[in-house]
């Protein structure tokens, strides 16, 4: 079997064209890799539907076209808030290609930017309509076949709300050993609707849960820090690559979630 | 397989020619159209050897379905120099930021892209821009060097 290429100018047609079958490709920065080593074969789509590179603020946040790529995010001066996350993604060649739907479904241990925009609490906009769904619910089913339009973007209540860290070995582009987000918006001085999420700790980027629970309602002093740092890896069970093991993964959550929660207090 | 015709410019020099369906964009470089000058290190978007300019911007040829440069300006290394080499060239040269030479084009590009967008940057800048791009003989000081060399017209002035 050999791979044919097909290009549509709207993305309403890929997705009907998907309904048949057919893997889409974004930047091509996953995709091709299989494309070239013969591991991907068949049907690719592609769209160069305008609406897919848009960026758009809305009362709350932007709504981000699927095929926005991390350079277009790093030009953004609104989105100021991800250019911490877009810039440690691959190096320049790898940003002006990679995009941001692309990277909701890029596999283990890549998916940075879902990792902040899980935490953001991001919603998805399906290419084939319907309403946005949680970022949560597309991470948590990757493997059913999603062509997204859109994703849904709030801003953080203030900068000091948001935080970024990725962990690797080489410096300055590697590969995550691990990444953590942090939404931890504060209310009186105590946190409110907290959002933590970790990427490279599980076979697609997850909540920590129980480091929200910990959390919740409290202020973000030193004590607070050590009980989420305590509880970092709880429940999780990281996969083992070449990059690190899942052992060592585990160990050194704690550590790092704890330099974040620092930097944000 | 399906041909597909493909019309773009390389170098400057507008050019046409038939891409398979799937074909990357190095390899359609290579063998398609004959520019040897972009290298095939990975085929996985992890080394920028095969880094070429699309619009003046670097991109990895390797992972770029060629189909996709229609219509658009492709800058490779062998459009660097002209009746003599170009500054950046001739300060790799002095530096010695070139020992097996296979990264070379690939720096060069990524370099050149710099230098068009920021002609004055700083070091940690020419560190950022050439991050995407790996050599396993210079220790990347020489090419540091090199880019520095021109940016701060030490060499082509």
């Amino acid at each position: 079997m050999a791979v044919t290429v097909e290009t549509h100018g709207a993305l309403a047609d890929a997705a009907r064209a998907m309904a048949g079958g057919g893997t889409y490709m974004g930047g091509g920065t996953v995709l091709m890799r299989g494309v070239n080593d013969g591991s991907v074969q068949g049907r690719l789509l592609r769209s160069t539907d305008p609406a897919l590179r848009a960026i758009r603020a809305t009362g709350d946040g932007f709504t981000l076209g699927a095929g926005v790529t991390m350079a277009d995010v790093l030009a953004s001066r609104d989105l100021e808030f991800l250019h911490p996350v877009a810039r440690v993604i691959g190096g320049p060649q790898v940003r002006a290609m990679a995009t941001v739907g692309g990277n909701l479904f890029a596999p283990h241990p890549y998916g940075d930017f879902a990792t902040a925009l899980l935490a953001l609490g991001a919603r998805v906009v399906p290419a084939a309509g319907g309403s946005p769904r949680p970022l949560d619910d597309i991470l948590r089913d990757r493997a059913r076949p999603h062509l997204l339009a859109a994703i849904e973007v709030p801003r953080p209540r203030d900068a000091r709300a948001f935080g970024f860290l990725k962990v690797s070995r080489v410096k300055p582009k590697g590969v995550s050993v691990l990444s953590i987000a942090a939404h931890l918006p504060r209310d009186g001085g105590r946190l409110r609707n907290v959002r933590v999420s970790y990427g490279a700790m599980g076979p697609a980027p997850l909540r920590a849960v129980s480091v929200e629970q910990v959390l919740e309602g409290q202020s973000l002093d030193p004590a607070t820090i050590a009980r989420a740092a305590q509880v970092a890896a709880e429940g999780l069970d990281p996969p083992t690559d070449p990059i690190s093991s899942g052992w060592y993964r585990r160990e050194v959550v704690g550590v790092h979630l704890k330099r974040l929660l620092e930097r944000m207090a | 397989m399906a041909m597909k015709p493909v019309t773009f410019t390389l170098n400057g020099l507008a050019k046409a020619a038939f891409t398979e369906d799937g074909q990357n964009l190095l390899d359609f470089l290579r063998r398609g159209v004959g520019d040897m000058a972009p290298k095939y290190g990975c085929g996985q978007g992890g080394c920028g050897a095969c880094t070429v300019l699309l619009d003046g911007v670097p991109h990895l040829s390797c992972l770029t379905l060629a189909e996709t440069v229609e219509g658009r300006r492709v800058d490779t290394a062998s459009g660097l120099a002209g009746a003599t080499i170009s500054p950046l060239q001739e300060a790799f040269m002095d530096r010695f930021a070139a020992q097996c030479g296979y990264c070379t084009p690939g720096m060069l590009m990524a370099a050149t892209a710099l230098l068009a967008k920021n002609p004055r940057p700083n070091r940690d800048e020419v560190i950022e821009a050439i991050s995407g791009n790996i050599c396993r003989c210079t220790g990347y000081e020489p090419i540091i060097a090199a880019i520095l060399d021109v940016a701060e017209g030490r060499v082509g002035a």
